[in-house]
Order: C-alpha cells, then structure tokens, then sequence
C-alpha cells in the first residue's frame, strides 16, 4: 500500500488555511469589522442589504441601516472559484439535487449563523481573535455535525445531480460580475451603510483581490470547514480539519502582532455574550451544513464551479438573512434579536428533523 | 462490481464505497464519479483501506478501478 507523503497530504490545505487566516487579518487592518475579515454569513447578509432585502438598523437621519454592503469578499472567491475551475477543466454546470429542500436548509443554516453572529469560518475567525464565545459556537457546531453524521451514516442523501447547461452553470457567476459592476459604480438605487459594521470596508480592489485568491486557494484544497470535522468522524480523514487549526494559527499570529487578541466572553466584537444561543444557532449551521454538503464557503465555491444547487444555496442563504433581519431574528453586540428567535430556531430544527428523515433513503449502487 | 455515485457529491460517494467495502470486502471494486474532489476523495479512502487505485476516463465522466 502505498502511502503519500504528509507535504503531499496536508500541504496545500495547510498552506490555504494560512492564507485564509492572513488574509482575514490584512482585511481587518484595511478596514473590515474586527473578527470579520472574512464571513460568508455576515457578507451575503450585508448584499442582501445593499439590494434593500434588509436594512436592520436603519437610522433616517442617516438614511441607511447597519449592515447593508456589496461585499467584493463573495464576488472574488466565487469567481476565483470560476478561474481555476475552468482553466483546470473542473467546471462541470450540474444540477437537481432537491434544490428546493436545500433552499429550505440554507434559509434555517443562515438564521442559525445571524444569531450566533458568523458563518464557521468567522467562528474560527473570531476564536482566532481570542473570543470565547466562539468556542462555545464550535461546540455547537460539533454536536450539529454529529446530529448530521447520524443521517449520513443511516442513508441520508439529497440524492443525485445531472449535468446541465454551460449556460445554467454561468448564471451564477455572470450575476457576481453583475454585483462587482454594482459596487464600482456605486449607483442610487443600492444602499451603502453609512454607519455600522456594513460602513467598515476594506478597499474594494484589495478585498476583490485578497479573495480571488482565497477563492482559488478553496477550489484547489475543496477547503470546508464542516468538511473538515465530518470527515475527522465518519472517515478518520484529518486533511480538511487541518486547514481549520491553520486558520486559527494564522488568525492568532496575526492578532498577536497587530496586539488586537483579547482572550474573554465580554466586549467581543460584532459578538454577543448569550452562550445558550450561540450554541443554539451553531447547532443549526453545523447540522444544516453536513444535510448540504459542505459549510457556506464551500457552497460559495462549488456555485462558482457551476453546481447550481450550491447556487440556490447561496440564495437561500441571501433569502435567509433578509429573513432573520426582518423578523428581528438576527443577534447584535447587545444580545440575541428582540423578535421570536426561540420560535425561528425551534422551527429550523424541526425542519432539518424533517429533511433529515424524509431523505433516508437507501442509496443506489 | 460496480458502484455508480455519478451525480453524487462528498460524501456520499465515499460513504458508497465505504459501505460496499464492507459489505463483501470486495478484491476489486469499481466506482464511477462524475467529479474531481469525488475522485480525490475516494481515492484517499481506497488508498486506506488498503486498495490500489487507478482512474480512467468513463464516459466523459471518472472510473476509479479499485484492487488488492
């Protein structure tokens, strides 16, 4: 048997996570919110702002709400993803896995992700940044994995994809060149926080840039941060879970040298300090995210390799966000949202139960 | 014997191979993916579970020929 070297195993992933890690730091020190160099949740939260789906916070003095951006951040890594995948003949437009039931998933996985305050990566992020309360999110996270393992191993699937058009595969990625158009001209009609976390913004060329190679960097290691304890589990497999540690290594480095660490549960930024729903909502995303396959930067990267049920994701996720700021689901610094968070997150996990079981069916082959 | 997880996105196809693994503990074992990372990864697994792997063009799409 014939074993690779440990370079060729965890090099790449290493090396991703690294970057990932650096990256989220350098975006930080040129202007994004603190902890938030990179979040899929919180920067497909802010898109739907500027389309006006949301506008949480909203001031009229000011005239617009807190959390309303066009992220170049989404922009660069989906169509990194797009690049490489086509230049290494990886881009293969597919389609059909029960693309309705993953819209569904990614609604409940982004109110989940808004009241815990980030995606899995802003969570790595944020512990990265010494903030505890992230630690109990990746506890959450764990325990909705293994909710999630659980269906996997007893024949959970949303079944096969088919192959589609080209023309199907590049809607998604021609709509990012469309939102990149968006952000340059900067017309009325989109909305631009002038306060608030969606008014702190890294430079539109270096975050487009910054991320693009993230974004190949991605394609290239299939990074995924529910990938990674998933397959740590079901598999013994450590490649993707070593890109996670990466991250942390890198964010912790980073934070260290520009002295912005600070070890505690209290006065983290964009955070709140309620552990039961930090927890809660990170269940929701780690169960959610295993039902779809991988976490929402994985979604973001497949839909920029034309798979559009990861497309659909994507919009559930945007569909999602306007949903949790509208209802009052989403968290804050001062705490979890004043609408019926209970409710919102008892539903997401009657649903995922629902999907979960619905789906058990044997698999062909 | 042949596993089809064309169509199929991780982990499913792994999951496929793992359980027809060990189900018959097979000498040799045919998988057919439709996509790259489902390529790498079934490979990894094989690789561990002790098979040699070779992959060939099937259909336009990935036939991974498992052996002892």
């Amino acid at each position: 048997m014939e074993k690779d070297s440990f370079i060729k195993k965890y090099g790449l992933l290493i090396v991703t996570g690294l970057v990932v890690g650096a990256a989220a730091v350098l975006l930080t020190a040129f202007g994004n919110p603190a902890n938030m160099g990179f979040c899929i949740a919180c920067f497909l939260r802010d898109i739907a702002g500027a389309l006006n789906f949301q506008r949480a916070g909203y001031d009229a003095e000011i005239g617009t709400g807190i959390v309303q951006y066009i992220r170049p951040e989404i922009i660069g890594l989906v169509l990194g993803s797009t690049i490489i995948a086509m230049i290494r003949k990886e881009f293969k437009p597919k389609g059909g896995s029960s693309p309705m039931t993953r819209f569904i998933i990614a609604v409940f996985v982004m109110i989940g992700a808004l009241v815990f305050l980030g995606c899995p990566l802003r969570m790595v992020i944020r512990i990265g940044g010494g903030d505890l309360n992230a630690v109990v999110g990746l506890v959450g996270f764990i325990i909705g994995i293994l909710i999630g393992i659980v269906f996997l191993k007893k024949g959970f699937s949303l079944r096969r994809a088919y192959q589609q058009s080209m023309t199907e595969g590049l809607v998604f990625p021609v709509l990012m060149v469309a939102l990149l158009a968006l952000v340059l001209i900067a017309p009325d009609f989109i909305i631009f926080s002038k306060s608030g976390p969606g008014s702190m913004t890294a430079p539109i060329l270096l975050a487009l840039v910054v991320a693009l190679v993230v974004g190949i960097l991605a394609q290239r290691s299939r990074l995924c941060m529910v990938g990674g304890i998933r397959d740590a589990v079901m598999f013994k497999d450590f490649r993707l879970i070593s890109a996670f540690i990466a991250i942390i290594v890198a964010v912790l480095i980073g934070n260290l040298i520009l002295n912005k660490f600070t070890l505690g549960f209290e006065g983290q930024p964009v955070a709140h300090s309620d552990g039961l729903w930090n927890l809660l909502g990170m269940v929701l995303v780690g169960w959610g995210s295993v039902l779809l396959g991988g976490c929402p930067l994985r979604q973001l990267i497949l839909a920029g390799e034309g798979n559009t049920d990861s497309a659909v994701t994507v919009t559930g996720f945007i569909v999602g966000a306007a949903v949790a700021h509208n209802f009052g689901l989403a968290s804050s610094a001062t705490g979890i949202g004043t609408g019926p968070v209970a409710l919102a997150v008892a539903c997401g996990f009657v649903v995922l139960a629902v999907i979960s079981v619905a789906n058990m069916a044997k698999l062909e082959g | 014997m042949m596993v089809d997880a064309r169509g199929y996105s991780c982990p499913t196809p792994v999951i496929m191979v793992q359980k027809a693994v060990k189900a018959s503990s097979p000498v040799s074992l045919e998988v057919a993916v439709d996509n790259q990372c489902a390529v790498e990864n079934v490979t990894r697994f094989a690789k561990n579970a002790g098979y040699k792997v070779s992959v060939a063009d099937f259909e336009g799409d990935f036939k991974l020929t498992l052996t002892k």
